[in-house]
């Protein structure tokens, strides 16, 4: 009673606070010169130089995408994106620094400067877009809304589902696409609603409800923490899209674009076969045109982004390419690819424009 | 009066040999009194004992006997917690604990810097046992914790004499739950006893000021006022200036506890005869002199229980902070089983975070009931 109480006056305060959201910080579309931006926000790049580091809003603890481990050091997928991205503006992916933001004070701290960038596992919609003076440069994550069962139920589809009880966390957008589905695919299910996650999962593996539902990601993180995993099954229907990527502050279109091609160049090398173990090497042994445009030997393309040219290969080196943070963070919590794969070698939607 | 009839023999009959008397003293009489007077008392008593030391016997068993203390760990930092999982519940998973308590205690601080958070929480517990003793109660304690305090500012920060500097953001842990608690209600006291006063203050502007303050400060909840601070205030800051997150969260806690503190406050000024205040100015004592002599010691002295009870509050109170990012106490415990492999082990996380807390409230319910009793003893009989 009291956390919707709690949910409602935050949803109260947002409503309050969108107006002045709108306003107070969003300038005027910048024109594309950086020079003749207007001052106010559109030199983050600047101001980051300036202050020696990047401050990344990350998520307060979701397994696989950002968490301190044990020793307090943050890892996760949405982590190593920011550190990649230190790696691009400085060389040193080190110089990065994070910052733990919930849910709700998340865009206001991209908006009043408190961070550069948030990197937490964000879905991209229309509203936030565009009313909250935000931009989403890149996706760096497709994930979407599923179902896990139990095996020994023998459900192989969603359609299966009718009749049965789902718990499901409220207040979120995962209840609302459940109830979306459930009128669209005309299946009748029953929503067993409990606050917090961890409930949820124990009423579904006590058996209180017959499903549980979250975003794919987090299913699989649920899953791989069980004693025997294979006695669960995420169902393939996913009910929902959910874009996950980087946010920054709407207006300054230059550091947009570094974190828009960073996360490009972590494709492209993906693509090119480049990785942390052999970057070095193809520095000099590179023959291939879009890997020595890629690596900066021709081209000048870190230039044009205002960054030294051999930003990709400190990115490389340091961080990794796409695959190898994905395999770092997201594999061991039991995601697969699928859908994140190369558009080019494993069909799945990321795609890196060209880098010429 | 004789007593001994003609023939001798004594009018009051021999007594007849009776039982041994019950006995009235010692703890077998106190269970007959107490818990095996009737049968339906024994009854009670038997069912009671059977469940206490069922539950007792239970608990040993899966805190201590079945539980395990340390699961191996990769080189990568992945803990292989099959050990732990293969229990299904019947025992504890300490190595949780055993694992994750630098984080839950210190958070996201620098692992090899931990030392300096760690002196900081033992110098935060001397600082309260200093203060406890009536014997340093001098106006030189006032020092003493403004040194201390610095003290903790400058360890925790760093930056100087050789020890790197530390952001903010990095803060975590128990030292963030006793800066909260210890800043704020060092600052909220004075503040409420000048709200309270004010309330009472003859001067209709000041009068309504406070009654304002407090008024405007109840009316809302903590939680609220946290995102005041850490949504709203940002806002209307000139762009580039930002007031730390900790300090916005805790100038909000101060406000609230000042609120709540000066009508704690409040009650033991108007609990006071109006005796004490026509004798105060009979004597021809300025307002802070009548104040500070006569009314406040006596005031408060009445009001420790419920000041005291306000202070746990806020103790625990400051775990709210979570809602803005803020690692303190029971999120660093929370965060810490986020890990897949530690996920489903909250129970021994939440019970090792309530004995933490629980040590600190019971110290200072005990130590407050003692002050009490001292403090009222001219009035018992």
């Amino acid at each position: 009673m009291t956390k919707t109480m709690m949910g409602a006056f935050a949803a109260l305060l947002t409503a309050a606070a969108l107006p002045a959201l709108a306003q107070a910080p969003a300038p005027a579309p910048a024109p594309a010169a950086p020079a003749a931006a207007p001052a106010a926000n559109a030199n983050t790049l600047d101001a980051i130089r300036a202050r020696g580091n990047l401050i990344c809003g990350v998520s307060t603890g979701l397994a696989g995408f950002s968490m301190p481990d044990s020793q307090g050091a943050w890892r996760g997928f949405d982590v190593d994106f920011c550190r990649a991205l230190a790696a691009a503006i400085f060389g040193d992916p080190s110089k990065v620094r994070f910052v733990p933001t919930t849910a709700q004070v998340r865009f206001t701290a991209l908006q009043s400067g408190e961070v550069d960038i948030l990197s937490r596992n964000t879905t991209w919609t229309l509203s936030r877009d565009t009313s909250l003076g935000l931009d989403f440069p890149t996706t760096t994550f497709y994930d979407g809304q599923g179902f896990m069962v139990k095996r020994s139920l023998n459900v192989t589809s969603a359609a299966q589902l009718e009749g049965a009880t789902v718990c499901v966390q409220p207040g979120t957008t995962t209840e609302q696409n459940l109830a979306d589905w459930s009128r669209a695919a005309r299946v009748s299910i029953r929503p067993v609603v409990i606050e917090r996650v961890e409930d949820n999962v124990s009423a579904y593996i006590a058996g209180r409800c017959d499903a549980y539902t979250t975003d794919v990601s987090g299913l699989a993180a649920v899953r791989s923490a069980q004693t025997t995993p294979n006695d669960h099954v995420i169902l393939p229907d996913v009910i929902s899209k959910e874009p996950l990527g980087p946010a920054v502050r709407h207006g300054d279109q230059r550091f947009a674009d570094i974190v828009r091609w960073t996360h490009f160049g972590m494709l492209a090398a993906e693509e090119l076969g480049l990785n942390s173990t052999n970057v070095q090497a193809a520095v000099g042994t590179e023959t291939r045109p879009e890997a020595q445009r890629l690596l900066g030997k021709t081209g000048d393309l870190g230039r044009m982004l205002g960054l030294d040219n051999a930003w990709m290969v400190n990115v490389i080196r340091t961080v990794g390419n796409y695959s190898e943070v994905f395999e770092r963070n997201l594999t061991p919590i039991g995601l697969q690819r699928g859908r994140n794969g190369l558009w080019t070698a494993q069909g799945g939607l990321q795609y890196a424009p060209p880098f010429r | 009066m004789s007593e001994i009839a003609a023939d001798g023999t004594p009018l009051v009959a021999p007594p007849e040999p009776r039982r041994a008397p019950i006995t009235m003293i010692g703890p077998v009489a106190w269970a007959r009194e107490n818990l095996f007077a009737n049968w339906w008392s024994t009854a009670i008593t038997l069912a009671m004992i059977y469940l206490i030391v069922k539950f007792a016997v239970s608990f040993v068993s899966w805190a201590f006997l079945n539980a395990v203390w340390v699961v191996p760990v990769s080189p990568q930092g992945i803990a292989n917690t099959e050990a732990c999982r293969a229990l299904k519940g019947v025992g504890a998973c300490w190595a949780v604990i055993t694992e994750k308590h630098r984080f839950i205690l210190f958070g996201t601080y620098p692992y090899e810097q931990h030392w300096r958070p760690l002196i900081v929480c033992l110098l935060f517990i001397g600082l309260y046992i200093v203060s406890a003793m009536r014997r340093f109660w001098r106006w030189e304690l006032a020092l003493v914790w403004i040194g201390v305090l610095t003290l903790i500012g400058v360890l925790m920060w760093g930056g100087i004499l050789g020890m790197p500097y530390v952001p903010q953001e990095r803060w975590g842990g128990l030292p963030i739950t006793l800066i909260l608690a210890t800043f704020g209600l060092a600052f909220a006291f004075p503040l409420s006893i000048l709200v309270a006063l004010g309330r009472r203050s003859r001067l209709p502007a000041i009068k309504a000021l406070c009654v304002l303050y407090v008024e405007l400060i109840r009316g809302v909840p903590l939680i609220s006022l946290l995102f005041m601070a850490s949504v709203m205030f940002p806002l209307f800051l000139p762009e580039g200036l930002n007031i730390d997150k900790l300090l916005r969260a805790q100038i909000a806690i101060i406000l609230f506890a000042g609120a709540y503190l000066a009508e704690v406050v409040r009650a033991g000024l108007q609990a006071l005869p109006r005796g004490q205040y026509e004798a105060a100015e009979a004597l021809g004592l300025s307002y802070w002199k009548k104040t500070g002599f006569i009314i406040l010691p006596q005031a408060l002295r009445l009001v420790i229980p419920p000041l005291v009870n306000t202070f746990i509050g806020f103790f625990k109170d400051t775990s709210l902070v979570l809602i803005i990012g803020i690692f303190d106490l029971l999120t660093a415990g929370k965060t810490a089983i986020i890990e897949p492999a530690w996920q489903g082990f909250g129970v021994e996380v939440y019970i090792t975070l309530g004995l933490i807390y629980f040590c600190f409230c019971f110290a200072m319910s005990k130590y407050s009931s003692g002050l009490e009793a001292e403090f009222n003893r001219h009035r018992r009989r």
